[in-house]
């Protein structure tokens, strides 16, 4: 019995030995391809995260260029925009029957000058109006002479007479239709138009 | 009395002939030398007159309401010229006659008890689809006939019918023929545009000139009425335009800079205008073309608004070389140029009588634009227009005895007219809009 005992023992053992020896040696066969892959992947995941992050920044820094360079092309057009609507909209007084330049339509002019200098292609008309007080055949003369006033400006400071048109409207189209002074001393101008 | 039939003439009105009737008790002596009204006289004194309903000489019952509009429509144009008081009919004490109207004879006892000192007296009928209107102006006091006149011709030509026979009891009663034919030009923003309109004398009828969509300023009649000058914006500047009335053609005078205020030389197909082409305005001689002939003024400010003197060697206009716009005589056969207004700062739109010896104008004082009339010697101004709005552009009847004007004394801009002497003022006509720059035509004859 003894005998028996240690006989099935050592046959127990064996098989378990090589139970043993089979899981051993089966284990790294099975584990092996299970660990390798996983950090490959890991890796490249991150790879890929760390190339889609710098992607993302190159993207948001290229966003952020183009943006400041959008912004800053929105802020010249507006700037250009604005020195456009300046020009046209910026207009010259005048005094009640006087065609002459006062001293803040000179400074006025300067600035259209500049603008104009720097737009060679550009011609304008240049408008002359009156107030409705007196005739209405005078104030078209006297619209003439003041849009010749800021013509005879303009060339002085540099611009060709051929880019500007003096047209005078005398009292025809006033900006304000008041009969007061604060209308007639609006409407006391000269406005220019591109042409 | 007796009525002679003198001549029988084609007038230029197409289809209405004239038959002249005189009295042989006035044949024998001279009756129309008598001036009745002066119309130089700084003060008429309104000749008071009777002008009874008009009789309808074939008695047809359905007529009686013509005849009544006929002698309105004469009442209303010879009170147009301001020469007469038109007495009330209520006053009349004569019934209207009972005799045709041909043989009547005129009790004018009647007439000088209620005051009358003159009597137009009319009579009409109907004769195959024409009208025969038999018009007389008689001399209550005098007892005679001064004038009559038997028209014919279509009866939609009732209106030309009147107005030639008031032109002349006019002719008679001053010795300068009537403004019945004449028309006024004006700038009117009717349409929403400045556009150039024409209406008839006593502002009836106007019509649309012009269709520019625009500006249109500063119409001017040729001595022959047969052309208009006017500036307009329609190639987006003040240009100059001279348009055959009748017919559609004209020229286009254009020019850099603004063109404006053209004035006919009377007699003459050439006018003047301010052109300011070459820099500053200036007053230059244009052929009826449109062609420039020569410059008539020469100063670096501006001159501006010919007006020319009746005998065309003279034209007055307006300059700033004072300083501030003045009105100067420019004499075209020797060149002298000499000041005319000096009061005042601002004295604009000259316009010369036709009758020679006066210059009306506008003159600015205190912010309000106002009429003045002053002696081509410098005597005066004296004052038309006061406290009325302001008062601009004025024009002369072609005898001088009327100016129209505008005038914002009902708020918008309109047309009025006025005696010379400033006396008598109204509106001439309504339209929708504004109302500015009149313009008298010569006498026209035909249509």
């Amino acid at each position: 019995m003894t005998s028996k005992f240690w006989r099935g023992l050592a046959v127990l053992l064996v098989i378990a030995g090589l139970m043993c020896v089979a899981s051993c040696a089966k284990k790294p066969v099975v584990s092996e391809p299970a660990v390798t892959p996983a950090a490959e992947e890991e890796a490249e995941a991150k790879r890929l995260a760390a190339e889609r992050e710098a992607r993302a920044a190159q993207k948001a820094l290229e966003e952020e260029r183009l943006r400041e360079e959008r912004l800053r092309e929105q802020a010249m057009l507006r700037k250009e925009m604005a020195e456009r609507e300046r020009f046209l909209n910026e207009d010259i007084h005048f005094e009640f029957d006087k065609s002459r330049l006062l001293s803040e339509a000179k400074e006025i002019l300067k600035v259209k000058a500049k603008w104009l200098r720097a737009r060679p292609d550009v011609s304008a008309i240049i408008e002359g109006h009156c107030d409705e007080r007196g005739t209405n055949e005078y104030n078209i003369a006297l619209g003439d002479r003041r849009a010749h006033s800021a013509k005879g400006f303009l060339i002085d400071l540099g611009i060709a007479g051929e880019r500007l048109t003096p047209i005078s409207y005398g009292e025809e189209r006033p900006v304000d239709p008041g009969h007061n002074e604060e209308a007639w001393a609006k409407n006391r101008r000269a406005h220019f138009v591109i042409q | 009395m007796s009525i002679g039939c003198k001549k029988l003439k084609r007038s230029h009105l197409g289809l209405i002939f004239v038959v002249f009737i005189t009295l042989v008790a006035c044949s024998n002596r001279p009756c129309q030398a008598r001036v009745y009204i002066d119309i130089n006289a700084p003060y008429l004194r309104k000749i008071p007159t009777a002008i009874p309903i008009f009789k309808d000489m074939a008695s047809v019952q359905s007529h009686a309401q013509f005849g009544k509009m006929l002698s309105e429509l004469l009442t209303e144009t010879v009170k147009f010229m301001g020469f007469f008081k038109i007495l009330d009919r209520e006053s009349f004490i004569e019934d209207p006659p009972k005799a045709r109207f041909l043989e009547h004879t005129i009790n004018f006892k009647n007439w000088t008890d209620i005051g009358a000192e003159l009597l137009i007296k009319g009579g009409f009928e109907y004769k195959a689809d024409l009208l025969q209107v038999e018009l007389r102006l008689l001399d209550t006091f005098g007892g005679r006939l001064i004038v009559g006149r038997r028209y014919t011709g279509r009866p939609e030509d009732h209106r030309r019918i009147i107005h030639r026979f008031c032109d002349e009891i006019i002719l008679r009663l001053t010795g300068h023929p009537g403004i019945f034919s004449t028309r006024i030009a004006l700038v009117s923003t009717t349409t929403g545009n400045k556009e150039i309109f024409i209406a008839d004398f006593d502002g009836y009828n106007p019509k649309q000139f012009t269709n520019t969509g625009t500006i249109t300023l500063f119409p001017a009649w040729s001595s022959d009425g047969k052309w208009l000058a006017y500036t307009d914006y329609r190639h987006g500047k003040p240009e100059l335009f001279i348009r055959n009335i009748k017919e559609e053609r004209g020229t286009v005078v254009g020019l850099e800079g603004s063109s404006i205020t053209p004035a006919w030389i009377p007699g003459r197909f050439a006018l003047a205008a301010s052109l300011s082409h070459e820099g500053n305005p200036a007053i230059y001689l244009l052929s009826g073309n449109g062609k420039i002939m020569k410059k008539l003024t020469r100063y670096w400010g501006i001159d501006v608004a010919p007006a020319w003197s009746p005998d065309g060697k003279e034209f007055a206009f307006v300059s700033n070389r004072s300083g501030s716009p003045q009105i100067y005589i420019k004499n075209v056969e020797d060149g002298s140029v000499r000041r005319l207004t000096y009061e005042g700062r601002y004295n604009t739109s000259p316009q010369w009588s036709p009758r020679g010896n006066y210059i009306a104008y506008v003159g600015l004082a205190n912010g309000k634009s106002d009429i003045y009339l002053i002696g081509t010697d410098g005597k005066g101004p004296i004052q038309l227009t006061r406290d009325a709005g302001d008062n601009e552009s004025p024009t002369w009847s072609p005898d001088g005895s009327l100016i129209a004007f505008s005038s914002t004394r009902e708020g918008p801009s309109r047309v009025y007219v006025m005696n010379a002497n400033g006396t008598n003022q109204r509106r001439l006509l309504l339209l929708e809009g504004n109302q500015t720059n009149p313009s008298w035509s010569p006498r026209l004859t035909g249509d």
